[in-house]
């Protein structure tokens, strides 16, 4: 399945998190969205952005200094 | 504090002060707190009230700000008062923490305003502090509404989170 690709490396809280919650807006339920960040900060606000929202983080994982988070979108 | 987060619905914060790092809080708090679906209202009392101006010109001064250290020269520097004190310094360390925040990736006020605004967060601005500085709507941006203190009670009396800034 192929992700709708979201790139805030470089930005910090809270517009990883406020991006990220615009890009899944636009895309379908049930389709993935792949944040591309450079903050160590969003990996707990990750966590935290889907408990609360109900949407899945399929995965969060860190591939040299970029962390990827992917989304998918509940509702 | 249990981890009720999930079932927190509304949030609402005083906002009383006007400088560039006061300014943060709020704002980073009210547009995450509505990315993660919370309804949330802000009201701008006293200096927060500055908050609302349709021109931000925002400072931050080292005077009196004993915590304020500033990464300059490969380490952490503070400013001595009465260096502080001196005509332009303020301005300098203004225009130095904008730069800094523009370098770091992060979102500008005015930025944060527009995104709390564009995710309805509701704003409050306070009458008695527009009557008490001689604000007009004019001088404010579009969208906040007057209130007062009994307008903030009942909204904090709904919210599960209330927050003074």
């Amino acid at each position: 399945m192929t992700h709708q690709i979201l790139d805030v490396k470089g930005l910090n809280c809270p517009l990883p998190i406020l991006r990220a919650r615009k890009a899944l807006r636009d895309i379908a339920v049930g389709a993935t969205l792949e944040v591309l960040a450079t903050d160590p900060g969003a990996v707990k606000d990750f966590d935290a952005f889907c408990r609360t929202t109900g949407h899945e983080l399929v995965e969060s994982k860190l591939d040299g200094k970029v962390y990827s988070f992917v989304i998918r979108r509940a509702a | 504090m249990s981890n009720a987060t999930a079932n927190a619905k509304r949030m609402s914060m005083i906002v009383s002060k006007g400088t560039l790092d006061w300014a943060y809080p709020p704002f980073i708090l009210a547009t995450t707190a509505a990315a993660m679906n919370l309804e949330v209202t802000m009201f701008f009392t006293f200096y927060g009230l500055t908050l609302l101006k349709k021109k931000l010109d925002l400072h931050v001064s080292p005077l009196g700000n004993p915590a304020m250290e500033m990464p300059m020269l490969g380490m952490r520097v503070g400013m001595p008062n009465i260096v502080a004190a001196i005509p332009g310094v303020d301005a300098a360390a203004s225009a130095m923490m904008k730069n800094l925040i523009k370098k770091k990736g992060i979102a500008s006020i005015e930025e944060l305003r527009s995104m709390a605004i564009e995710a309805d967060v509701k704003m409050i601005a306070c009458q008695m502090t527009m009557d008490l500085f001689e604000y007009s709507k004019e001088d404010l941006i579009e969208g906040p509404v007057l209130g007062g203190a009994a307008t903030y009670i009942e909204t904090a009396s709904k919210s599960d989170i209330n927050l003074f800034i």
